[in-house]
């Protein structure tokens, strides 16, 4: 019952679509042809992709998290100036497009780079890229739970004896394990249907899937080799999703969370001090540079620095006039980000209880469900919709609708993941406690479940405004009408030569990456409020 | 048109909050969510009172020039935009039976063959036709398509980069010379359109038979030092030395208008464009315009492609899209001045092009790439 808004949902605008597309490739006359698919699976290209896609999507998977880890470790565990707002300013990569993004690694890495460093078109641009982008996903999946989790539990390993080390390995990693399977999850299908950055900063020796899809779709138009890639695609996230799931469910470990305030303490000593340092330093160069390149190039006007792409870009100009003034496209983006977080919400509340607290094969499949439309190509889903929905009964494919509807396809998942680990690391002993006082379930559950669900949900929220905030991907392929978003007139800016509209590209790219800092401040000031409420 | 997609979001996040406290389980979320706006896209108006304009993502015209056609034909032009060129044309072709827009603009020469091999245009005529030159219009006899812009895909080179001892290169064959070694960069022709139109205009210019071919000419370029990358942007602002570029290449595939742009987009704006054009060896795209086939609204459709052809509108164009208006409209002064004028543009059949397509861009990536 409480599956049924968020299946209707996936069903209607992820699965219907892509079916009707799949089909339409592989069955062009209504009739079926399985040889069909064999004949493209044999050609010797289709082999290398496939195994490209898969090596770097696990490459990037593992050093993400790897890298990413003590980051978490110190933003959960450590209260220092600054905590806050750089934990806000690490997810603005994440939702930059990846135009946007290349230009800023080019202008480290390539021909001028200031640190002499050229790897553009190597894979380690590729991976850098990865890692810049997804470090945001483990900081906050994992952080969220670590945060919560009791260190009186390490310190009680610590003074038994135990190194710093030994306390984490045996203590706090076997209780993050949930966490970092989801972010290592979320990270996986990021990188695995990885698009702009192969593209652009891999250069045309590299492919993934979803890259050879989009060729095949949006240049040559051959659906059947372009539904078989998709076919591979999902097959391979399907099965990937289906043991992640079955894991999560052996890994869940019920403990009693604690409030961020009591988790967090001040340094105490030099070497944490020095370790604090040491990660936020890392995070300002992984971070920071590309960043505050993007920045300079924005300032960058002819003779020196100043503010002129900004100003230019609150005037507008007469001459484009498609081209809306850039506050319009600001203002359409927090519509549709605000948009596909009130459509998402709800549903990835609901969609992540019954995961949660309904077991078995039925639940881990529906779980494996919501995950896919984060691992299919933008373009396939994009396409689908223009076969798929013109068959209702209200037509929806021109519906300006679409895109908040097809950003919260791509948002719920986010809402699941950071959900989920909390609903069930729920003591069952608080309920039992709280019924044996007297609470009815549901005030119980109010009591009890709320108040975490709460804070999990204000994290997942966040990540689906500022995933909407920036999503270009499927957007490009939606039939849209002409009210563009930031990443959009960011987009038509780079397609004009002139120094004025690169400068003014950068500048928008810069309100971009400060509007998503202020919305997800914003979110985490409210989490932290409901957090004091407990 | 912008505020009835604000006033749709309000009622969708209404209709959301709405969903999240209702009783769960009865799919709250879809229908009423369609409502406000699905209905001014279904309801046929009788009176024509808009009309749907497909285009791809660089389409830009002045709000006024809209604004003359509605107060002319009373009906309000309401733009889609669906991706690239070849997204766009591929998007209309899937949605034949049923289109999405009443008239599509921005196929160009690559992709015009399979866009009328699908069938997706009605046939229209527009009287202005004959004001337009004839190389130009490449479905003629069956007028399904009206030519409404060109532009010639060529190199553009830095001229900070080269002086009258080391002068820039007046023709294709020069690039293979060493006096030009790592100093070219092109799109790659699988995913970028003036990458295919270099492509194609190698492949025109070198044959496809003898003893020099236009592999031979890829093979010798890959020798040369040349650079492949993804897209124009990359191309042009990361690799290019030239105008805004800030690479280190001093050559790159570009348009005969992007000097145009480097003085127009530029604070202060330079005397002489920063850079040249070399006019040997260029393509020419041509952008068409047709009435989709199916439209309820055939009328009014073949008024917007009639209004494409007008003086208001061929003459807005230079300014927004940086191509040249097919009809004798007079031409912005920068324009004049700054924009190349390219002798003999490289064309082709589309019809040998889409045969080809797949075929050549395979090979290149043999040459180029692998």
């Amino acid at each position: 019952m409480l599956a049924a808004p968020p299946l209707a949902f996936v069903g209607l605008f992820f699965v219907f679509p892509v079916v009707s597309i799949l089909l339409y490739g592989l069955a062009p006359g209504g009739v079926f042809d399985p040889a069909a698919i064999f004949d493209v699976l044999r050609r010797p290209f289709v082999l290398d992709i496939a195994w490209f896609t898969l090596w770097q999507a696990v490459v990037s998977t593992v050093l993400t998290v790897i890298v990413a880890l003590p980051g978490a470790y110190v933003f959960a565990r450590f209260d220092f100036p600054g905590r806050r707002l750089i934990g806000a300013l690490a997810i603005v990569p994440f939702v930059l497009p990846t135009i946007v993004v290349a230009a800023a690694f080019l202008a480290l890495l390539g021909p001028r780079s200031p640190l002499g460093l050229r790897l553009e078109h190597t894979i380690w641009a590729i991976l850098l890229a990865h890692v810049f982008y997804n470090y945001a996903v483990v900081l906050r999946v994992v952080g969220g739970l670590w945060s919560q989790l009791d260190p009186r539990l390490e310190e009680q390993a610590r003074m038994l004896g135990a190194t710093r080390w030994q306390a984490f390995r045996t203590v706090a990693l076997p209780l993050l394990r949930p966490a970092i399977a989801s972010a290592a999850a979320i990270v996986f299908l990021f990188t695995f249907t990885s698009f702009g950055v192969i593209l652009l900063l891999g250069g045309p020796r590299f492919a993934t899937l979803e890259v050879e899809i989009y060729r095949q779709t949006a240049q040559l138009l051959d659906l059947r080799v372009a539904a078989t890639l998709a076919i591979l695609q999902l097959a391979a996230l399907a099965a990937l999703l289906f043991i992640y799931s079955r894991y999560q469910q052996r890994l869940a470990v019920r403990q009693r969370l604690v409030t961020r305030r009591l988790a967090a303490r001040p340094v105490r000593t030099r070497a944490e001090a020095g370790f604090v340092i040491a990660n936020l330093a890392f995070v300002g160069v992984l971070l920071g540079l590309p960043l505050a390149m993007l920045v300079e190039r924005s300032m960058a006007v002819s003779g020196g620095y100043g503010l002129d792409n900004f100003i230019a870009l609150f005037e507008g100009s007469a001459r484009r006039a498609l081209f809306v003034p850039p506050v319009e496209a600001i203002r359409n983006s927090l519509l549709f980000a605000a948009a596909a977080t009130g459509i998402c919400l709800p549903l990835g509340l609901l969609a992540a209880a019954v995961i949660a607290y309904r077991r078995g094969p039925l639940a881990n499949l529906f779980d494996a469900l919501l995950m896919l439309p984060l691992g299919t190509s933008a373009v396939i889903v994009g396409f689908g919709f223009l076969i798929a929905l013109g068959r209702l009964p209200i037509d929806l494919r021109v519906s300006p609708l679409l895109i908040p509807i097809a950003h919260a396809l791509v948002a719920l998942p986010f809402i699941v993941r950071t959900t989920v680990p909390l609903m069930r690391s729920v003591d069952q002993r608080l309920r039992d406690a709280a019924a044996v006082l007297g609470a009815s379930p549901p005030r119980a559950w109010r009591a009890i479940d709320l108040p975490i669900i709460g804070r999990a949900a204000l994290i997942g929220a966040s990540f689906a405004f500022a995933v909407s905030l920036g999503e270009f991907g499927a957007t490009l392929f939606i039939v849209r009408p002409d009210a563009p978003t930031m990443p959009i007139a960011i987009f038509r800016l780079l397609s004009q030569p002139g120094a004025l509209a690169f400068g003014q590209a950068m500048a928008m790219a810069s309100v971009l990456m400060l509007v998503t800092a202020v919305s997800v401040l914003v979110f985490d000031r409210f989490r932290s409020e409901s957090v004091g409420a407990i | 048109m912008i505020s009835e997609v604000h006033r749709s979001l309000a009622g969708l996040l209404i209709t959301a909050v709405l969903a999240a406290c209702a009783a769960p389980g009865d799919e709250p979320t879809i229908s009423p969510t369609a409502g406000p706006t699905a209905a001014p896209t279904t309801t046929a108006s009788p009176a024509a009172t808009e009309v749907v304009l497909m285009t791809h993502d660089s389409f830009a015209i002045s709000d006024a020039v809209l604004g003359a056609f509605r107060e002319q034909y009373g009906a309000e032009v309401r733009v889609l935009t669906a991706g690239d060129a070849g997204s766009m044309v591929n998007q209309a072709i899937l949605t034949r039976e049923a289109p999405l827009a009443d008239v599509l603009f921005g196929v160009d020469s690559t992709f015009l063959s399979r866009a009328l091999d699908a069938d997706i245009f009605e046939s229209y005529r527009p009287p202005a036709i004959d004001q337009v030159d004839p190389s130009l219009r490449l479905d003629n006899a069956q007028s399904r398509v009206t030519p409404i812009d060109y532009g010639d895909v060529c190199l553009n080179y830095d001229r900070s980069a080269f002086t009258a001892d080391e002068p820039a290169p007046k023709l294709l064959e020069e690039l293979t010379d060493t006096r030009y070694r790592g100093q070219l960069v092109v799109e790659n022709p699988a995913t970028s359109s003036p990458g295919l139109a270099f492509l194609l205009a190698t492949v025109a210019r070198f044959g496809e038979a003898g003893d020099y071919t236009w592999v031979d000419y890829w093979a010798g370029l890959r020798d040369n030092g040349v650079l492949a990358v993804s897209g124009w942007e990359e191309a042009y602002y990361e690799h290019f030395s030239g105008g805004a570029g800030e690479g280190d290449r001093p050559i790159v595939v570009s348009y005969a208008t992007s000097p145009v742009a480097e003085v127009v987009f530029a604070d202060p704006r330079p005397e002489e464009a920063p850079t040249g054009v070399v006019t040997d060896g260029c393509f020419r795209q041509i952008e068409f315009a047709g009435v989709l086939a199916g439209t309820r609204r055939a009328e009014i459709a073949r008024r917007l492609v009639d209004f494409m052809l007008s003086p208001d509108f061929q003459a807005d164009i230079p300014l927004n899209m940086f191509v040249f208006p097919v009809t004798d409209v007079e031409l912005p002064a920068d324009f004049v001045e700054h924009a190349a004028k390219v002798p003999g543009p490289i064309s082709m059949d589309p019809a040998q092009i889409d045969a080809n397509r797949e075929g050549w861009i395979e090979e290149w990536t043999n040459v180029v790439i692998r």
